[in-house]
This record gives C-alpha cells, sequence and structure tokens, in this order.
C-alpha cells in the first residue's frame, strides 16, 4: 500500500524550482565571464547575471521572509550528532549492503541529519557569500563613501564570489545526485517537488 | 476663374507659414556671428606687402591683442610645467621626430605665430611680428613658406625648392579682409601637419578632421555637432585651454558652469560630467569612469579618417645615395615615404590601436641637461600615473618610437643642426659630427665628437577622434583573455583575471565531487548486483 503524502506547499515548489532555474542561469554567466566561455558573451553574460542576481535577491528575501514566519525554519536545526553519524554510517557503507533508509522523511522532517547540516551551509553559508560578495561586486564603484567597505578591493570581492560560485556548483551535483537517487522510491522526491505529493510506502 | 478669398487665404497661409519657419530655424552653431565685417574696414582696403604690415593695421584698433599673445605658449614656445618644474615647449623639449627647434629655426618655425623667427636673436616682445592671419584668415590662400621663419612667400617661390609646384604669394589685403573667429583649419594648417606632414606626429590630428565624420569625430561632425577647435579648447585673452606638457588626466570639477573659477572646457568630464552614461544603457559603464579615461573607450583607435600616421622613426639610415650622388627615396604603395635620404627610415601606421598606461597628468621630459642612459630604449617622456589612485586614469597613448643621434661620449642627446644654407646643415653636407657639434652650441651644451644611435620612445596621450558611443568599444575588447588591457598592471578585470589557486582548487572540488557521487553510484548498483546475484 502507498499513501500520499502532501510533503511541498505551493510557494516551497515555485521557490525550490525558480531558484533551480536563477542559479543554473547564474552559474552559466557567471562561469562564462570568468572562464570567457563566450556562450553568452561578455556584455549580455554580465547583463543577464546583474539581471538574475536582482531575481535571486527578491526571491531569497521571500524565501527568508516565509521561512521565519511559518516556522520553516526549524527544519534546518542541526540534529545530534548520533544522528548525523547514523546518516553518514548509512551513506558510506550501510547502503551497499542494501539496509533501509534510517531517516523517514514527512512534511515535519523533511531534511535527514545530514541533509540539515547541508542546507543550513548553503543558506547560511554559501547562499550569503554570494549574495554579499555579489552586491558588493556590483556597487564596487559606490563603496568609497562607505566606511570600512571602502578599502575592499575588487580582487577580494571577485575571489570570494568566484570561490562561493565553486561551492554551489559542487553542492549543485551532488544535491542532484542525493535527490534524484536516494528516494525509497525511484524520484518520488522529484516528483513530490513537482507535485506538491508525495507517494510513500505505508510503514 | 480664380477665386479672390482662396487666393487671399492661400497667401496668408504662406505668409504666416513662411515667418513660422523662419522664426523657428536656429541659426548653425558655426554661423559667423561677428557683428564686425573686416572687408569695410577701410584700414584693410589696401596692399600689403608683408605679414608685419597686417599686423599694425590689426592692433590699430586691437590695441592689446600682440600683449596678450605675447604670454601664451603659441608665442613663446616655452612652457613652464608647475607640476615638475621643468622647462618645457618647443624651445626645450627634445622629441623623435625633428629632434630640436635650435639651429633649425628658419624651417621650425614656419608654424610659429610670428615672422622672422630666424635665429636665437628673435625678438620676443616685437609687437609687428605676432601673425594674426594664420589663425583668424578664412580664404584658405594663407599659408605660411615652410623655410620662411613664419613668412608666407611675397613672391612665387617653388617648394619642394627647385623640383616643386611654383607658390603664389598670397593677396595679403584679401587674407586681411577675411578675418573672423578661428576655424578648424587654421589650428589645423599647424596642429594636423606637425612633424613635418600630415598626421605625422600626433595620430589623432590629421588633415581628415578638416570636416569629419561622424564616426571620426562625434563633437566636429562637419554635418552634426560642426564644433569648432575653441568650442572645448576654450580661449581668453588668446590664452588657449588644454595643454600636452600638462593634461588633466582626471577631471572632478563636475560639468563647468557659468561663476565657476576655472572656466576650461579642454576635458570630457567639463561637459559630460563624471556620470555620463544614461541609465538606458549598461549600468556598469559609469562605473568605469574612475578608473578609465573616456577616450580609452570612445577614442578605439587613432588615425582612423584615412591618414597614416609615422609610428617609427630611424634617424641612423639617414643619408643614402644612389652612385650617381642623388639621395634616396622609398615609397610605400600609398605614396608614403619608408625612406628617404634626408631623414631615414620610417613606419607608417593607420587605424593604430593605441598603448595603455596609468596616467595622472604628471608628464617629465630627458632634457638635454639630463644624461642619456644607453644601456636600452631611452624614454624621451616619462608618465606618472599609479594604479587605483584617484587622481589616475588608465590612457590611451600613441608611442612613437624610433632611433636618434646622442653624443655617445658626453652621453647626451644630440641637437643635429639639419636645416640651413651653411655646410654644418645635416641636410647639405650629410655629416653628423658637424651637424650635432653646431645644434649642440647653439644650445650651449659641448660635443664630446663622438656619436650613435640610441633608440627612443615617446608618449602622447589620444584625446581626439572620438567616436560616437556605437562605435566606442565593447566590453569584451577588455573584458576577455587578450584583452586589451592585458599589459596595465594593478586592475582586476573580469574576463580576464584569474586566480590559478582559486580556480584549479575550485574545479578540483567540484570534480571531486562529481566523481565521489559518481562513484558512490557504481558502487551501489554494484553491491545491489552482487546482493542479487547472493
Amino acid at each position: 500500500m502507498t499513501t500520499k503524502i502532501r510533503m511541498y506547499t505551493r510557494f516551497e515548489r515555485f521557490w525550490h524550482w525558480s531558484q533551480a532555474l536563477l542559479i543554473l542561469l547564474m552559474l552559466g554567466t557567471g562561469f562564462d565571464i570568468h572562464f570567457n566561455l563566450d556562450v553568452f558573451g561578455y556584455e549580455q553574460a554580465n547583463q543577464l547575471h546583474s539581471i538574475g542576481a536582482w531575481l535571486l535577491i527578491g526571491l531569497w528575501i521571500f524565501a527568508w521572509f516565509w521561512h521565519l514566519t511559518t516556522g520553516e525554519w526549524k527544519q534546518y536545526i542541526p540534529s545530534t550528532p548520533e544522528r548525523i553519524m547514523a546518516m553518514a554510517k548509512f551513506y558510506a557503507f550501510e547502503i551497499f549492503q542494501g539496509k533501509s533508509h534510517p531517516f523517514h522523511k514527512d512534511p515535519d522532517q523533511k531534511l535527514n541529519p545530514l541533509q540539515r547540516m547541508a542546507y543550513l551551509s548553503l543558506h547560511v553559508a554559501i547562499g550569503p557569500a554570494i549574495w554579499i560578495s555579489g552586491l558588493l561586486y556590483l556597487f564596487y564603484g559606490d563603496l568609497d563613501a562607505i566606511p570600512l567597505l571602502g578599502s575592499l578591493s575588487l580582487t577580494t570581492i571577485a575571489l570570494v564570489h568566484t570561490a562561493a560560485a565553486f561551492l554551489m556548483l559542487a553542492f549543485l551535483v551532488a544535491h542532484l545526485y542525493l535527490a534524484l537517487t536516494m528516494d525509497e522510491k525511484p524520484l518520488s522526491g522529484l516528483h513530490a517537488m513537482i507535485t506538491g505529493y508525495e507517494q510513500q510506502d505505508e510503514s | 476663374m480664380i477665386n479672390p478669398a482662396k487666393l487671399f487665404y492661400a497667401v496668408t497661409i504662406t505668409l504666416v507659414f513662411s515667418v513660422c519657419s523662419a522664426n523657428t530655424t536656429t541659426p548653425s552653431y558655426s554661423a559667423q556671428s561677428s557683428t564686425a565685417d573686416h572687408s569695410q574696414f577701410e584700414e584693410l582696403q589696401k596692399p600689403f606687402k608683408t605679414g608685419p604690415e597686417v599686423t599694425q593695421a590689426c592692433l590699430g584698433c586691437h590695441t592689446e591683442a600682440s600683449k596678450q599673445l605675447h604670454q601664451t605658449t603659441h608665442w613663446t614656445w616655452a612652457f613652464d610645467n608647475e607640476l615638475t618644474g621643468q622647462a618645457l615647449g618647443k624651445k626645450n623639449v627634445i622629441n623623435n621626430f625633428c629632434v630640436a627647434t635650435a639651429s633649425n629655426w628658419a624651417r621650425c618655425t614656419s608654424c610659429h605665430i610670428g615672422y622672422g623667427w630666424k635665429d636665437d636673436n628673435f625678438d620676443l616682445t616685437s609687437e609687428a611680428n605676432v601673425d594674426c592671419l594664420v589663425c583668424h584668415e578664412s580664404t584658405g590662400t594663407y599659408k605660411k613658406f615652410p623655410t620662411g621663419a613664419g613668412h608666407p612667400n611675397y613672391v612665387p617661390k617653388k617648394w619642394p625648392p627647385k623640383v616643386g609646384k611654383v607658390r603664389q604669394p598670397p593677396d595679403l589685403s584679401k587674407v586681411a579682409q577675411s578675418v573672423g573667429k578661428p576655424g578648424r583649419s587654421n589650428c589645423g594648417v599647424c596642429h594636423f601637419y606637425g612633424g613635418g606632414g600630415d598626421g605625422v606626429k600626433h595620430g589623432h590630428l590629421d588633415s581628415s578632421m578638416h570636416n569629419p565624420a561622424r564616426e571620426l569625430d562625434v563633437h566636429m561632425d562637419a554635418s552634426g555637432l560642426n564644433f569648432d577647435c575653441q568650442t572645448c579648447h576654450t580661449t581668453g585673452s588668446h590664452q588657449v585651454a588644454g595643454s600636452r606638457y600638462a593634461p588633466r588626466a582626471s577631471d572632478d570639477r563636475g560639468i563647468v558652469v557659468p561663476g565657476q573659477e576655472d572656466q576650461a572646457r579642454a576635458s570630457c568630464e567639463s561637459c559630460h560630467g563624471s556620470e555620463p552614461h544614461p541609465e538606458t544603457s549598461n549600468s556598469k559603464l559609469n562605473d568605469h569612469t574612475d578608473t578609465l579615461a573616456c577616450v580609452t573607450c570612445h577614442v578605439p583607435e587613432f588615425a582612423r579618417g584615412g591618414r597614416k600616421t609615422k609610428t617609427w622613426w630611424d634617424w641612423s639610415t639617414a643619408g643614402r645615395k644612389n652612385p650617381d650622388g642623388k639621395g634616396i627615396v622609398e615609397k610605400d604603395d600609398a605614396g608614403y615615404d619608408t625612406y628617404n635620404f634626408k631623414k631615414g627610415s620610417f613606419k607608417w601606421e593607420e587605424n593604430v590601436v593605441p598603448e595603455y598606461r596609468w596616467f595622472n597628468g604628471e608628464i617629465s621630459y630627458s632634457l638635454l641637461e639630463e644624461p642619456v642612459d644607453d644601456s636600452g630604449v631611452m624614454p624621451i617622456n616619462r608618465i606618472r600615473g599609479e594604479a587605483g589612485a584617484p587622481d589616475s586614469r588608465i590612457w590611451p597613448f600613441k608611442v612613437m618610437r624610433g632611433r636618434q643621434p646622442y653624443d655617445s661620449g658626453n652621453k647626451i642627446f644630440a641637437v643635429p643642426h639639419l636645416f640651413g644654407k651653411d655646410s654644418d646643415a645635416y641636410w647639405k653636407s650629410f655629416n653628423w659630427s658637424n651637424a650635432i657639434k653646431v645644434g649642440l652650441q647653439e644650445r650651449g651644451m659641448e660635443y664630446s665628437g663622438e656619436y650613435d644611435f640610441i633608440e627612443t620612445e615617446y608618449f602622447w596621450p589620444i584625446t581626439h577622434m572620438v567616436a560616437p558611443g556605437e562605435n566606442a568599444l565593447s566590453c569584451d575588447s577588455c573584458h576577455s583573455a587578450e584583452g586589451r588591457l592585458a599589459s596595465v598592471e594593478g586592475i582586476y578585470m573580469p574576463g580576464q583575471t584569474r586566480n590559478a589557486w582559486l580556480d584549479n582548487i575550485g574545479l578540483l572540488i567540484v570534480a571531486g565531487t562529481l566523481g565521489g557521487v559518481s562513484l558512490h553510484g557504481f558502487a551501489r548498483i554494484f553491491a545491489r548486483r552482487n546482493r542479487k546475484e547472493d
């Protein structure tokens, strides 16, 4: 027997997919600029990157607001070390032995202990590193008027921004692998992220 | 039958329209707006024998004119650079074209705004010897004779001597009656031909600027804005704003409005401000103005008007003659001298991409009194500027390179006596030692008796031939791997600058993640198969 569980609200799905598209756009245009790939060409890549940046910042403001007002931020509270270790043990050994997932996903606990850590660092470290350095990059010409920030060199800002972008790309790779292959029922997570409902075996 | 009422209406409407359109037509920018028609002045309605005679007539009304001119660099050929304390001006500097004015006066002063500067004894206080006509005449027929020390020829004369076309003397009466506000060509007769020919020296000033198209110069566009030189090079008491010896590399005065102390408009910013690009364009463009000079993007190339500019002049090869004793001259397909026995070997270029350097407006010259360092390329001038400094911008330059004579015993620049009827002149006897001895003597310097040739370079800030926005550089002219500013230090250039460590570690992390999840995935597939087989 399977049951359908409402896993993701409309906003969560909108947030996830628009963020996914924007991050792909930002990675594409950003690395086009950085590595001179000439996919969009410098000027177009630059302009798309700026437009995408504002959309993404706007989306993040909504998402932060949503998380804080709905209490969904609690999803990211780190688990106990024992639970994290259990999860790591699963990925490192048990999965090869065919053992079942030590964590059960439900609307109140959508993230397993490792995911909590990963997404928390995405939201409070990689994300802010990107948008803070990105804003400094955008307004570099006006920084002189601001105390402390005026002495920041473009080199420093660009290095932080690029480093964060590499981490975001690595995150994306790992996220795609885990999100698409780790479900108890294949692709049920993807299905849930599209429709909002996840099919789960009744336990 | 003609209806009288209809005819009345038709006439009335026609009249009203013609009056309206006359009222709404604005006068063209360069329309003569003077209240004086000099052809009606009796003082000018008589034959003149010489230039100074005309000047006397001018001074009859314009009593202060010569006194004003005496204060200008155009007259003194001397310029005191307050920033460096150096005494510059054509009188003093050494260059790598015809090298120096001393001992060559009568040839060089065909571009002096005076009459008769043929040797060191020229009277710089003479009012009659100021040449009003060269700047103010508008017939286009008044030409200073190339070897006339600033005078036009007063009798028919051949140029070049013996072999050239006959130049008729100008009708000085007609010329004098034509005077008015200087036009582009008045400035151009000297400034377009500096260095001995069309476009030789500057590269951004040549005869194509008499009537440039919009693409060549958006401000001087003959069928558009049609600026005169002094629209930007504002004048007052005959002082002309703007100086190549002491340029304004960055201008934070803002848009110049009446009442401001400094009214000079010889900078882009004095009209356009420091945020010149409209909000509708790429918002990043205005962020560049604290790093780049406007002309860095807006003069994408110089010598764009179909004239070449000289970029290399090697004096060391001069003097070659055929077995029959005739001097050798070689020309390229376009008719430019690539070799001339009098001057050596040349390179000419058009549509030249400038070289870029940090520049704060301070230029120090290697003057005659300073020792020549012959261990490498000797700079004629050194431009100062520091990456990121508030007064520095990245500027485009023409860099004139060549080889020129120097006194290798005393290690000073040579002042070659090139022009003259005497046998010491290089262009008479082609003897460098004699020419250098006389030239140095004229500047009060001793010649050691030994000479050699040294490679030199000379930086010329590029400011003219300003292209309209659509023809300016695009982002990827610089923001690309081999962009134009690749050799400029101290900038982080997105699209060009990379930190190899960061890139390598970053790519390693991404590749490691990709490899890790792939391994993990394969291991899972492999493990599942094993379990099934069990």
